[in-house]
């Protein structure tokens, strides 16, 4: 039978394991050892694994990012763990300037394994500074591998190959994919960077979600059955290192793609998606593309203006109709209860 | 004893100023395409401390790293070959004259953004006592780097976890060109990180052999029972212009006669004073025939294939 766990569950069992198996791997961050324990998923290990191995920090994000490179440099395998993704800014010196380059201007003689989760923010009234995806600041970053689990069994063998890793890894969650049951195997096992899955097989479209976004897209291809559109969901798993192969044959066969983040536009990943498809296919193959993400502003906290603030499975629906049929056909479905469950209640 | 260390460092402190002042005259030549940061006039803070260390100490440190990393036994030629932009170099030339690195030495790497390896040498003494290592950590930094918050983060963790780090701040009064006392309300750096927890001392008159008895000191403690962390402050004064091989008196922003003393109290020709003068010409033939043969490996060393270009990106 199917072990079934939630994503919290999932991560708080890969870590343990790892470091069950190995006196190198160290955990900290602010409140890592708190009695919410990082929402559960650092639970108990304290305790198991004693106060030097896992323990809270001073808010300090850029010393103690530094001091992940440190430890990384001196042969442990530190995992630092930020509560929002947006604390990240504090320690962007630390990540892009050492962290990444530190393999490539020591001329190999280095290399700094360490995992950095973090985690996105919505609803409930996040607002601007605990709501934002910033994976793309990271993509942009030669040195950087980035991941972004959208399912238990993911977030697991991400998180053990992250650790395995002997490059930084940035690991973003999301605080709604905490909710996410499924299965799960006990062993532990590695889901491996750059390689993409298909979610469910489709025909019409291809449509590409990213971190939470991919389940309001696997939504979106339910009501998008209802009207015989066919949509081929992928989800990418790994930003850095990027798996355009599999999504480039989904369009290859489809013709049409849609990239759906979990951040902005301009300048994201769905540029750099949308971007790599079309180099490879022009002159072989007509595509029609279309991205959508937050809207171009800072994320509001009233429910009225955030719920026009991220994209949801009926109007990505509606836009991927638009993009399958041409034109614009003003078809929006009617909201489905079974498809728009969230467990997610505040205040946090 | 005293002799054999006064001659280790002598021939330390004049090393690395025949190294730059090697580096200065081969430089008009653009051989050397790298910002060159010189510790000349500086040296004796990088020597007498790294006198007090063990060759598995580890040191980190800044931009203006040939003195440190040739004082805690870097390799010359590799360092020479890496100011060349050569495939030999200490970083493949990838790293440059502020990035310059030696593992198996102990030189961990350097910054060109003030301030940012403090934070490594933490994690980095973090790391050791988790392992049970005898073995410390020193994080050499300047005046400049403690106008940044992750300077004050940094001591403020290693104080709470004790760790084996000896801070060195090489203390030049100035960033790039603007004096401490244009930068800070209170001067007084050691009262500050007094304040975190932190044991301090200050030597403010650039003699290594001072430098080196509290460095000494401070290291005994930190392998003690006592554990650490140390902050050493050590006054210097640097000769040339913040980056490049020339002065800059004439900017204005300093005046000789503020570089005055610090000239006269060079610790180059203080230690070779007190040196036999058949033993110093001894170091220094040997130092003199180490240069050219660096200098003559940069110079017929290969530049990196182009295939370098991408290789140490990532591991895999």
């Amino acid at each position: 039978m199917e072990r079934v766990l939630s994503y919290v569950e999932a991560i708080r069992e890969a870590t343990d394991q790892q470091m069950a198996e190995d006196a190198s791997v160290v955990v900290f961050g602010l409140d890592v050892d708190d009695p919410k324990a990082i929402q559960g998923t650092t639970r108990g290990l304290s305790e198991k694994y004693g106060p030097e191995r896992v323990f809270g920090t001073p808010l300090s994000e850029e010393a103690m990012t530094g001091a992940a490179i440190g430890m990384a440099l001196a042969g442990l395998r530190p995992i630092h763990i930020h509560i929002r993704m947006d604390f990240l800014l504090l320690a962007m010196n630390q990540l892009v300037n050492v962290a990444a380059k530190s393999r490539y201007m020591y001329g190999g003689q280095v290399h700094v394994p360490m995992v950095v989760r973090c985690m996105i923010g919505k609803s409930w009234g996040q607002g601007a500074q605990h709501s934002q995806g910033l994976h793309a600041y990271f993509m942009h970053v030669p040195g950087l591998k980035v991941v972004a689990p959208t399912n238990p069994y993911d977030a697991k063998g991400c998180l053990i190959q992250a650790i395995h890793d002997n490059d930084p890894v940035i690991y973003v969650e999301h605080r709604i994919l905490h909710f996410q049951k499924g299965a799960v195997p006990e062993q532990p096992y590695r889901v491996a960077p750059g390689k993409a899955r298909v979610m469910v097989e489709g025909s019409d479209v291809t449509l590409v979600g990213i971190s939470y976004m991919l389940l309001e897209c696997l939504r979106a291809g339910r009501y998008l059955k209802s009207v015989n559109v066919d949509a081929e969901v992928i989800d990418p798993i790994w930003l850095s290192p990027l798996d355009s192969e599999t999504i480039v044959n989904s369009v290859r066969k489809t013709g049409r793609l849609c990239v759906v983040d979990n951040g902005w536009t301009t300048c994201g990943a769905s540029a750099e998606i949308l971007t790599q498809v079309i180099e490879r296919l022009q002159g072989e193959r007509q595509v029609v593309v279309h991205r959508m993400g937050y809207a171009p502003a800072t994320c509001p906290p009233t429910p009225a203006l955030e719920d026009l603030y991220y994209p949801n499975a009926r109007t990505i629906a509606s836009a991927v109709y638009d993009l399958v049929k041409g034109g614009r056909n003003h078809w929006l479905p009617d909201e489905r209860k079974e498809l728009q469950e969230m467990e997610f209640r505040g205040p946090f | 004893m005293r002799k054999a260390m006064v001659e280790r460092l002598y021939r330390s402190v004049y090393r690395i100023r025949r190294v730059e002042e090697e580096i200065a005259r081969v430089y008009p030549t653009d051989k050397i395409k790298s910002p060159v940061h010189l510790s000349i006039g500086q040296e004796a803070v990088s020597v007498g401390v790294c006198e007090a260390l063990r060759p598995d100490d580890v040191v980190f440190g800044t931009y203006r790293s040939h003195a440190y990393y040739l004082a805690h036994g870097g390799d010359l030629k590799k360092m020479m070959a890496e100011l060349y932009g050569k495939a030999t170099g200490c970083a493949k030339g990838k790293g440059g004259s502020m990035h310059l690195v030696d593992v198996a030495h102990g030189v961990m790497g350097a910054s060109a953004v003030v301030g940012t390896t403090i934070a490594n040498a933490v994690g980095y003494a973090y790391a050791l006592k988790l392992q049970r290592k005898d073995s410390i950590v020193v994080s050499f930094f300047g005046d400049g780097a403690t106008d940044e918050g992750v300077f004050h983060e940094s001591l403020n963790f290693a104080a709470l976890k004790q760790l084996p780090l000896l801070f060195v701040c090489e203390n030049n009064f100035y960033a790039i060109h603007t004096h401490l006392l244009r930068r800070h309300k209170e001067a007084n750096l050691c009262e500050r990180v007094r304040a975190y927890g932190i044991p301090v001392e200050r030597v403010d008159d650039n003699d290594v052999l001072k430098i080196h008895e509290q460095a000494k000191a401070a290291v005994s403690q930190l392998r003690g029972r006592q554990g650490g962390p140390f902050f050493l402050e050590c006054l210097t004064y640097r000769w040339k212009e913040h980056v490049g091989p020339n002065e800059d008196f004439h900017l204005g922003y300093r005046s000789h006669e503020e570089a005055r003393p610090w000239v006269e109290r060079d610790q180059v020709a203080r230690l070779a004073a007190l040196i036999a003068p058949e033993n110093r010409e001894c170091i220094e033939a040997a130092v003199e025939e180490e240069i050219r043969t660096a200098i003559a490996f940069a110079e017929h060393e290969p530049f990196p294939d182009a295939h370098e270009l991408l290789t140490d990106v990532t591991g895999d």
